[in-house]
């Protein structure tokens, strides 16, 4: 009997090997914790990450040329844009059937905006030869390559049909390569005409102004959490609601405040000329600018700055401090050879934080921002809600959220995202 | 810092001093615009600026015409009950979800934990913009956009990471020997939870859940996407109003979220000590 | 005469038929408009005097009509139309019905004829300008100018001239009218602004004029924008629809004066989305008719001076609900308003929209 026990594998109360009972335990513990995950996991794969995955695949989506111009696709593959010939008959008549088809289920508009994205004017061809075709017999109304030309001479211009050789693929890079101000050129990609480009600038103006934004959080943030995690806790303690009033407030109320505080006939003006700093005609102009989207999200961001940062110097052993100047260090020498580097952590995280909340900003920018202080969010929520190309929001929006998965990942590695704390 | 020892040189003193100054500056600057709304929501006239009645203090300048409206205006009543039934919904749904994953993800041996931690943080990640416009196709094509339940499912999955965060952080100071000793001692799982681990997680439970239901009455990206008219919520009316004519009656909406917002404070403040206490409490 | 009654009586009945099923009419509807002072004129004129006739129907304003486009398209998209009738510019509604997003319409056999017996569409005559469309209103966009702050201006142009009217001007964040007036101002003939505006040197000549007031202009989006930042000191002057200026004006006395100058007319109506199930479609086809027909319209234009779209409506316009002013002389169609307007070119702009707003948006970002 003793001979199998210390031979044998190590038994469990219920006869069983130890090891492989604990394995099961350990089994049933690793599937009690993922049936505890598993009702939210679903939920939000359900409710917010298929809906966002099903947005992003817009970007890149182009079955409508081929759903509704499917002769004519076909027709295509053999002719070569390069020869800078028109491409034969066989196209044309396969145009006219697609287009009349089109026409009648009022589709060759949808695809007319389409096209109209890579190559403005094609979708006035489009739309004025649909409302004719209707009528059109195309079983023997040839030839209709003169016939074409002649209800809309578009159809005679060779860049027309290589567009729609181009863009016939079911996916297509046209709406990245525009969120880069690019196009797709007969050589391949190319840069878009100067007076066409915006996004680059908007981007790098986003991510310009997150970067002030962020680094005008540290330079307030960083005196008030260093107050606070010096003071006593009692006082601390009171100072602190004062960071987290902001914190809890609407986000619309501070907005509005800002807007009624910072207008040419606002508080901040109306005192300036009362003390007599500045002359009633010339008020400041504070609002509907760079300068107001800064002031307003600095102030709105700044809570998130605070905290970490608080929390990073409140680990901080003062006693270091008090080495140092022991040591014959001076104040500031003491806090920034000693105290500093320890708390820049806070900074990092804090610093983070802030600016993956600003570069997704789109209220504040939108109420204060004017033309000029304005974020890609704002145009990505134009292409969605008003012109309508959804393709080139959802590009914009892809780009955007690659910048902020980015950091993310970066916040995780050097902070933890269990380690985010809230008030 | 906490006290000026008496042998400072003169320049320390004056840094001390100056930087209390620069402090209490940068204080001024965080409460000032929330402060600034309070008396001019009570300005008799139309404008957003203090007149001089009210700078004379003279009862005259003051009124309570813009509450008057606020609660006579029938869209501005619409939008507040259309959130008050909103943003309960939606953090009951989170704080259901959030509470019981945020027990799983606190065990010991959770297989793909970083992964679904990014997972269900996401929300508080994706640019608003973004996850709206996601919404907003995806809940049109299942026929969800434009209800009350669309809203209240988008209004949740927002408030979710907040949910799980506060949780699991008081679970990191959660002492397994608690509910060990209540197994020893004869108590059933279910048992166990309720009596040992809910009171202790609670404090937690209840500032996520005030967590929630803030980012939902506090929303408006997502339910200008989502909802419709039929959903108008409270910072939906003010965000239209803001663009369009900032009546004064917003400052007035405005100074009762403010007291909201204070009232919410304090409640979570006293369940961070009261947790606090608890833990102390607990042998460790 | 007794025939034309008589068929107008067979139209009547006809058109009543659906309302005898009145089981089958859905009782919610949800209209989709602009907000502010012209929303409460439709309130007022159409939906007040249907509701005190219909108590069980419930009418659900939405504010989203600049969206509207795109909100119908994504509904349309996904088969689930939340709207049952929604007020539209002219051009949208163009842009809808050729995306077949909009009901084509019978109008005569859904509109209420003139009560003369006039049928609906020749009641309506040009404006009826697409298929989908029941128009409204006349409207028109024009400038309205602080009387306190800065001389009076006599011409459109005044918006370019900064040295003699300095201050802030709000302008629509938008191409459509700034590129025909930078044009204007800069010298092109009013007839020729579209043959220039169509090449590339006519797009660069126009903001090359905007450029000159870039940095004094604050962009707006919404209609009541220009008012308020008018009333507050914000602008000097800024372009706006007529009715807001008005309200502005006649309703609050605000120190604000209006410039009847190169306006561009616009019409303002109803589509309805296709799709609706048949209950809703009922009920909107019910309200389509009573708050379209001649006595409606004419009622409108007490609480907003924009001008009805009835030839029929005109004679009745009276005078304001309130101020008891006469509102005809306050109308963009009134003939001493209209010596130099702007007629702004639909079928151009439907073709050229996308690319202009692209070039646009790349000029305001600069």
């Amino acid at each position: 009997m003793t001979d199998i026990s210390q031979s044998g594998p190590v038994l469990a109360a219920d006869g069983t090997p130890l090891k492989r009972s604990l394995a099961r335990a350990l089994r049933l513990q690793k599937m009690r914790a993922l049936l505890l995950i598993a009702p939210l996991l679903l939920f939000i794969l359900l409710t917010f990450i298929l809906p966002v995955a099903d947005m992003l695949y817009r970007s890149v989506d182009n079955r409508i040329v081929q759903d509704v111009l499917p002769r004519t696709v076909q027709a295509l593959e053999d002719w070569d844009p390069a020869s800078n010939q028109l491409p034969e008959e066989a196209a044309f008549a396969a145009l006219a059937a697609d287009l009349k088809e089109a026409a009648n289920a009022k589709t060759h508009t949808k695809v007319a905006k389409r096209l109209n994205y890579e190559n403005p004017g094609m979708a006035s061809v489009f739309r004025k030869s649909g409302r004719k075709i209707k009528k059109w017999d195309v079983e023997n109304d040839g030839p209709y390559r003169e016939r074409l030309i002649d209800l809309n001479k578009g159809w005679g211009d060779v860049e027309l049909w290589k567009t729609i050789k181009t863009y016939s693929g079911i996916r297509t890079s046209g709406y990245f390569l525009n969120a880069v101000d690019m196009q797709l050129g007969a050589d391949g990609a190319e840069m878009r005409p100067e007076n066409e480009r915006i996004y680059n600038t908007m981007l790098i103006r986003t991510m310009r102004m997150s970067l002030i934004i962020t680094f005008s959080c540290i330079l307030l943030g960083y005196p008030v959490a260093w107050l606070l995690a010096n003071l006593p806790a009692s006082k601390a303690n009171l100072l602190l609601i004062l960071v987290l009033l902001p914190f809890w407030t609407s986000l619309l109320v501070r907005t509005s405040a800002w807007k009624i505080l910072l207008q040419q006939q606002g508080v901040i003006n109306d005192t300036l000329v009362w003390i007599g700093l500045v002359d009633d005609a010339n008020r400041l102009v504070l609002i509907n600018n760079e300068l107001g989207t800064i002031i307003a999200m600095t102030h709105i961001l700044l809570p998130f700055m605070i905290l970490p940062m608080y929390s990073v110097m409140q680990t901080i052993n003062p006693t270091y401090m008090r080495a140092a100047k022991s040591m014959g260090a001076t104040d500031w020498t003491a806090f920034w050879r000693v105290y500093f580097p320890q708390s820049v952590p806070g900074i990092g995280a804090g610093s983070i934080l802030v600016f993956i909340l600003a570069v997704g900003y789109y209220i504040t920018p939108a109420l204060v921002g004017g033309t000029k202080g304005t974020f890609i969010s704002n145009l990505i929520a134009y292409h969605i809600s008003t012109s309508g190309n959804w393709g080139l929001g959802a590009a914009l929006g892809a780009i955007l959220l690659a910048v902020v998965l980015l950091l993310y990942w970066v916040y995780d590695k050097i902070v933890g995202i269990d380690n985010v704390k809230l008030g | 810092m906490s006290a000026l020892p008496p042998y400072a040189s003169t320049g320390q003193r004056a840094w001390y001093y100056s930087f209390r100054v620069i402090c209490g500056l940068i204080f001024f600057f965080l409460i000032a615009p929330i402060v600034v709304i309070i008396p001019l929501s009570f300005n008799a006239q139309d404008f957003f600026t203090f007149t001089p009645e009210m700078l004379r203090l003279d009862p005259e300048g003051f009124s309570l015409k813009h509450y008057r409206n606020f609660f006579g205006d029938e869209s501005w009543q619409t939008s507040m009950w259309n959130s008050l039934k909103i943003a309960p919904m939606a953090t009951i749904v989170s704080v259901t979800f959030g509470t019981l994953a945020a027990i799983g993800l606190s065990q010991p041996h959770v297989p793909f934990r970083r992964a679904i931690m990014a997972i269900l943080i996401s929300p508080m990640i994706v640019p608003l913009i973004i996850s709206a416009a996601g919404m907003y196709f995806f809940y049109s094509r299942i026929g969800l956009q434009g209800t009350y339940m669309g809203v209240v499912l988008a209004h949740a999955a927002l408030g979710i990471p907040f949910v799980i965060i506060t949780v699991t952080a008081t679970l990191v100071g959660f002492d397994r020997s608690l509910t060990r000793a209540a197994a020893n001692m004869g108590a059933d799982p279910v048992t166990t939870f309720f009596r040992i681990q809910m009171p202790l997680i609670m404090p937690g439970v209840i500032s996520g859940g005030l967590f929630a239901f803030i980012t939902s009455f506090d929303e408006v990206v997502v339910v200008l996407f989502v909802g419709s008219a039929g959903q108008r919520t409270l910072p939906w009316q003010m965000f239209t109003g803001l663009r369009e004519q900032i009546s004064p009656t917003i400052l007035a909406v405005a100074t009762i979220l403010v007291a909201i917002s204070i009232m919410l404070l304090a409640t979570v403040e006293m369940l961070r000590r009261r947790s606090e206490r608890l833990r102390g409490m607990s042998p460790s | 005469m007794k025939l034309s009654k008589l068929s107008a009586l067979a139209v009547t009945t006809a058109l009543c038929a659906p309302s005898a099923f009145a089981e089958e009419m859905a009782n919610e509807l949800t209209l989709v408009s602009w907000g502010g002072a012209y929303e409460n004129s439709q309130h007022k004129a159409y939906v007040e005097p249907y509701l005190a006739a219909n108590p069980d129907v419930k009418i659900t304003w939405s504010q989203s009509a600049a969206e509207a486009v795109a909100k119908i398209r994504a509904m349309n998209e996904a088969g689930n139309v939340t709207w049952d009738l929604v007020d539209v510019v002219a051009s949208d509604s163009m842009r809808l019905c050729d995306e077949g997003l909009a009901e084509e319409l019978d109008h005569d056999g859904i509109l209420a004829a003139a009560p003369d017996g006039t049928s609906a569409t020749d009641d309506f005559g040009d404006l009826i300008v697409s298929d989908c469309f029941v128009p409204q209103i006349v409207y028109s966009t024009t400038f309205g100018y602080r009387t306190d702050l800065i001389d009076q201006p006599d011409t459109v142009c005044a918006i370019f001239d900064t040295e003699k009217y300095p201050g802030k001007r709000s302008l629509q964040k938008r191409p459509i009218d700034n590129m025909e007036w930078a044009l204007y101002c800069d010298g092109v003939a009013k007839d020729d602004i579209y043959d220039v505006l169509g090449t590339d040197e006519g797009v660069a000549q126009a903001l090359a004029k905007l450029d000159t007031i870039k940095d004094d202009v604050v962009w707006w989006t919404a209609g009541a924008e220009t008012p308020q930042l008018l009333a507050d000191g914000e602008v000097v002057m800024g372009s706006t629809f007529n009715g807001r200026l008005f309200s502005a004006i006649a309703e609050q006395g605000q120190p604000i004066g209006m410039l009847w100058d190169m306006q561009s007319f616009d019409l303002d109506g109803w589509i309805i989305p296709a799709g609706l199930p048949a209950d809703r479609r009922a009920r909107v086809l019910d309200f389509l008719k009573f708050a379209t027909d001649t006595q409606r319209l004419a009622d409108q234009a007490k609480y907003i001076s924009y001008g009805p779209a009835r030839a029929s409506s005109a004679p009745l316009v009276g005078k304001h609900a309130d101020l008891g002013i006469d509102m005809a002389p306050h109308m963009p169609t009134d003939p001493a308003n209209a010596s130099n307007v702007h007629v702004y070119d639909y079928e151009w702009w439907a073709d050229n929209r996308d690319d202009l707003d692209a070039k646009f948006q790349a000029w305001l970002a600069k």
